[in-house]
């Protein structure tokens, strides 16, 4: 197993978390998210399968270690009052709630079970797939994702650079032309949330804190994108 | 890929992109798309396998998007090559656990 972690801020962003872990396992940092480029991850737990001849047997998709887990204490009672976009998409009435919209689609507890059995089984598994169906099963990806793409990566290193403002201009501009790419919005919506809250928990803050509406510069925010999603649409559901 | 020049030589944009320039085009695994005669040219290579050019104008300087000419994120299903630093800086090539089955899991701190 390789772990990659999806960050722009730099290693001090990750290190507390892979030293709680301690892999045994190569664990990398992607700040510029060449996950995204490369293979077509789009949203976090993500998991690509690559047999021993280095071809993909299954592209990125949503996968866990078991089941879901509740949102620790400490760390609900950390989160501020928050709001919304101004800009961003009115809930529907009578649609899903956040939690269920996140707790939907792909099954959590059974993917470790699909994991076993490709090792154990290899190019017989079930859940191995084609070199076709690779392809076919993995992103789209059109010449206006591309244009998201490069500027996700300029915002990226205008934000590194201190750019603030034309960093966010990119920022929405890649939110725009890849409405999807959840690590592209989750990314941006994090490092406001780590200025403007902080603290341990402050980078999962991706909205702006209440009274504070006006002055988020980002075109929606993840609770309001959240709730403007179709069941099974935030983690599609693969196996 | 981030570009102080549209004037790049086939290797970089192979390194960066996974795109080896051989005689018959720009090759990926199995799949080659031609680009036609003459020198490597980053806007025709980009053209030709729909890799969008951003730029940043105030910086004089540009943002090379992935390919989109198969319409999927994928255009084979062979790994590409993925070469990171981790947490200490030490790089690490995704090739080098070939011959073992391999899951890579992408996660983030938020």
């Amino acid at each position: 197993m390789v772990t990659v972690s999806l960050e722009l801020s730099g290693p001090d962003a990750s290190r507390e978390l892979i030293a709680a872990a301690s892999p045994e396992h190569p664990s990398l940092l992607d700040p510029e998210h060449r996950m995204g480029a490369l293979f077509g991850v789009v949203n976090i737990p993500n998991v690509v399968w690559i047999d021993e001849s280095g071809a993909i047997v299954r592209p990125p998709e949503p996968g866990w270690p078991g089941g879901r887990h509740q949102m620790p204490k400490e760390m609900a009672d950390a989160m501020p009052e928050v709001g919304r976009a101004p800009n961003a998409p009115e809930a529907p009435v009578d649609g899903p709630g956040q939690w269920d919209v996140l707790g939907s689609g792909q099954d959590r507890g059974s993917y470790g079970d699909a994991i076993r059995d490709w090792v154990e089984h290899g190019a017989d598994s079930e859940f191995a797939m084609s070199p076709d169906e690779v392809v076919s099963a993995s992103q789209p990806r059109s010449s206006a994702m591309s244009q998201g793409a490069a500027h996700f990566e300029l915002a990226n290193d205008l934000w590194r650079m201190g750019e603030r403002d034309a960093a966010i201009e990119h920022f929405n501009a890649s939110h725009r032309l890849q409405p999807d790419n959840w690590t592209y919005k989750r990314q941006a919506w994090s490092l406001l949330g780590r200025e403007r809250v902080g603290g341990a928990y402050g980078q999962f803050v991706q909205m702006p804190v209440a009274g504070e509406e006006a002055d988020w510069p980002f075109d929606s925010d993840f609770r309001s994108d959240v709730l403007v999603t179709d069941l099974g649409g935030y983690y599609p559901k693969t196996l | 890929m981030l570009l102080d020049s549209l004037d790049q030589d086939a290797k970089d944009f192979a390194a960066a992109t996974g795109w080896e320039i051989k005689p018959q085009g720009a090759c990926k695994g199995d799949v080659c798309v031609p680009l036609g005669p003459g020198d490597f040219d980053l806007r025709v290579a980009a053209e030709r396998l729909g890799m969008a050019i951003v730029a940043d104008e105030p910086r004089g300087r540009w943002a090379l998007g992935p390919e989109s000419v198969g319409d999927r994120a994928l255009t084979t299903a062979e790994a590409p090559e993925l070469v990171l630093d981790d947490i200490d800086g030490n790089e690490f090539r995704l090739s080098s656990l070939r011959g073992q089955k391999v899951l890579v899991v992408s996660w983030a701190p938020y």
